[in-house]
């Protein structure tokens, strides 16, 4: 990897924000790590040595570059020109591995002997769970209950790898609640342990360390792109949005081409207005969680709402401050897909295409009907992950429909 | 009384007793203050309940998330504590999270705060650079004292920075560790007795782990005083005996 290049417009500032996201918001108890990480990310992450380790376990371990792939059958029924950015065919099965090959080369470096990560869907958490095997460090996944019980492949393959998964038992027993759980164990063993955040949430500098890690994302997108349509920039970049870790590398490259349209997807559930949905750029305002300023959703009185979301991965009340700013100044485009629009778009792809998608990126892929696309368009949809892990909702789903 | 002449009438041995508003019940905050000036406290931190607080542990967690359910927010807490200091007249310092007082406007909280008779704040994720930048002057300008924590994990440098920025205490959380968690007594006598060779300008009370008589002696031995939260808010679970109980625990630590 050259020395990832920074936004002209859109980077973060000395202290964390973007526009006026971000900051670290901590205690006392966490300052020595989050100011260690601030004070070395950079000149770790820009070491040529560092570099080349990370770019040699990307291409010989995970397996990339991942495919920019040209979905010629739901090109034709979208009626625009649709590429599948491949991430779902990353070594176990999602983008979230680009990120903890990173973090955890950095924890080496840091001297740090144990990690700990919070987990969603269980794609950070296996990806986190993979990296310390491969670097024989102790693991342990914060999840929450509810997650555990939904996504009990997950919980197998970290078990399988040697790590200890701990239930998240406190407030909605989701992805919030697992990574308040991870921040307290980080509290409570201050000098040996690392914390890999697995999306550009967080204090800084992990929004932007994170993002930095999955730009790789959108660095190969546009070199494909030029041997395949002659020019690097695409018309829109598609991904979905629970804290924004695949759509933060998928736009990284884009964000100062003002021609470029960034489409974010956040779950809607239920739908927006049912009291079951994660939108939090529709539903949410400004406020502080996880050491960062964002958009959240919240009552009146500033207590955290639980979201809802058929995708655990994007189970999450607030989103990433460099997306909460790419909302605020209408770089981005942000609309929502509920639960039964993910499942028509993971039905529609795998019967188009072959290719079962994750929960999450079918909210990506549903998106695709909220806009009007000339026939021309170019348009990149970043497919985070792969399906396996969502099989039993799916043949609910499909029970249902069937009847 | 002022939180300066308190430490000057009683620089040893400050009992201050951390309890969340709304629990157990909506309407106990008041009552719970009178109980525990009455029983001997000479410091309350009440707390402001948040979904989510990262710096404590499950035990004032879940007392936070009943609050919560019985209808506590900061707008019903100015309420109830209106005409609190014809009552209550020991130091009162409210503890909670940026996110609620952002909600509800950080200088209107400020403003709201000192009227009713407030002392203080204590906002565990408000950083350093932000109070410089932004808050400190709001929080001065109504009079309020703002107390930082510090941990064995500071250095030196920076106890001493947040020394100057505080005012009223210095708050020496005992070990790097949420609220809640039991601690080795020597380790936290020799993190105190490094504090104290720094010649602060603030008073230091100590907390997170203090627990009984016991370990309220020996923090108190190196500093002004020290604060008991998880193991008072255990105390009280109970809707029906909370202030018989809440009175016995405050008794046996004398």
């Amino acid at each position: 990897m050259a020395t990832i290049k920074t936004s002209e417009k859109f980077a973060v500032s000395e202290e964390g924000y973007y526009g006026e996201f971000g900051g670290a918001f901590i205690p006392e108890m966490l300052f020595p790590n989050v100011e260690e990480l601030q004070s070395r990310y950079l000149a770790i992450m820009n070491d040529p040595a560092f570099q080349k380790s990370f770019d040699q376990l990307l291409k010989d371990y995970v397996g990339r570059p991942t495919p920019l792939y040209k979905a010629e059958r739901l090109s034709a029924k979208i009626g625009a020109n649709i590429y599948l950015k491949r991430e779902d065919l990353c070594h176990t099965g999602a983008h979230k591995i680009n990120n903890t090959i990173g973090q955890i080369l950095l924890a080496e470096k840091l001297g740090k002997r144990k990690i700990i990560a919070e987990t969603g869907a269980g794609q950070h958490g296996v990806a986190t769970a993979t990296v310390c095997a491969l670097k024989g460090l102790e693991c342990e996944v914060f999840m929450g209950e509810k997650d555990i019980e939904r996504q009990a492949p997950n919980v197998a393959r970290m078990r399988m790898l040697g790590a200890k998964v701990t239930p998240a038992t406190s407030g909605s027993k989701t992805l919030k609640d697992a990574t308040n759980e991870a921040i307290r164990a980080w509290i409570n063993n201050p000098t040996d342990t690392h914390y890999i955040i697995g999306s550009v949430v967080g204090p800084h500098p992990y929004p932007d360390m994170v993002a930095r890690f999955q730009s790789i994302i959108s660095a190969e997108t546009r070199k494909q792109l030029v041997e395949q349509t002659g020019s690097e920039l695409p018309d829109y970049v598609f991904a979905c949005v629970g804290g924004g870790s695949n759509a933060a590398g998928m736009f990284y490259n884009f964000l100062d081409e003002s021609s470029v349209q960034l489409v974010a997807v956040e779950a809607g559930g239920l739908g927006v207005n049912s009291g079951f949905s994660a939108a939090t750029t529709a539903l949410g305002k400004t406020g502080i969680l996880h050491g960062s300023k964002s958009i959240l959703m919240q009552t009146e009185d500033g207590q955290i709402v639980e979201p809802h979301s058929i995708s655990a991965g994007l189970d999450y009340p607030g989103i990433g401050p460099l997306h909460a700013h790419l909302f605020k100044s209408n770089r981005g485009i942000f609309l929502n897909a509920t639960d039964e629009e993910a499942l028509d778009a993971a039905f529609e792809l795998c019967r188009l295409e072959g290719i079962i998608p994750a929960l999450e990126s079918s909210h990506a892929l549903a998106g695709l009907n909220k806009l009007n696309f000339k026939p021309d368009d170019v348009v990149v949809v970043c497919l985070s992950g792969r399906g396996d892990k969502d099989m039993s909702t799916y043949m609910q789903a499909l029970e249902e429909r069937t009847k | 009384m002022s939180l300066e002449q308190l430490f000057i009438d009683k620089p040893k041995n400050i009992l201050s007793i951390y309890y969340t508003a709304g629990y157990p019940n909506l309407e106990d905050t008041v009552p719970m203050l009178e109980v525990l000036q009455k029983n001997g406290v000479d410091l309350i931190e009440l707390g402001m309940p948040f979904s989510d607080p990262l710096a404590d542990g499950p035990t004032i967690q879940n007392s936070s998330l009943e609050a919560i359910n019985n209808g506590m927010t900061v707008k019903k807490l100015f309420e109830q504590l209106e005409n609190f200091r014809e009552k209550v007249t020991v130091p009162v310092i409210l503890m909670g999270y940026m996110n609620t007082v952002l909600q509800y406007g950080f200088e209107a909280f400020c403003e709201d705060a000192a009227s009713v008779g407030i002392n203080g704040l204590i906002l565990p994720d408000m950083p350093k650079y932000e109070f410089e930048k932004t808050y400190k002057a709001v929080i001065e300008k109504h009079g309020l004292k703002f107390i930082f924590l510090v941990t064995p994990e500071t250095s030196v440098e920076r106890v001493l920075e947040l020394d100057k920025l505080s005012s009223g205490f210095i708050y020496a959380v005992s070990s790097s560790s949420t609220t809640g968690t039991d601690k080795d007594m020597d380790l936290v006598k020799n993190y105190l007795q490094k504090l104290n060779s720094l010649n602060l300008k603030n008073p230091v009370v100590v907390g997170f782990g203090i627990k009984d008589k016991e370990s309220f002696n020996d923090a108190s031995e190196y500093a002004n005083g020290a604060i008991i939260g998880s193991a008072f808010v255990k105390q009280i679970s109970s809707a029906k005996d909370r202030f018989q109980d809440a009175e016995a625990f405050i008794k046996s630590l004398f």
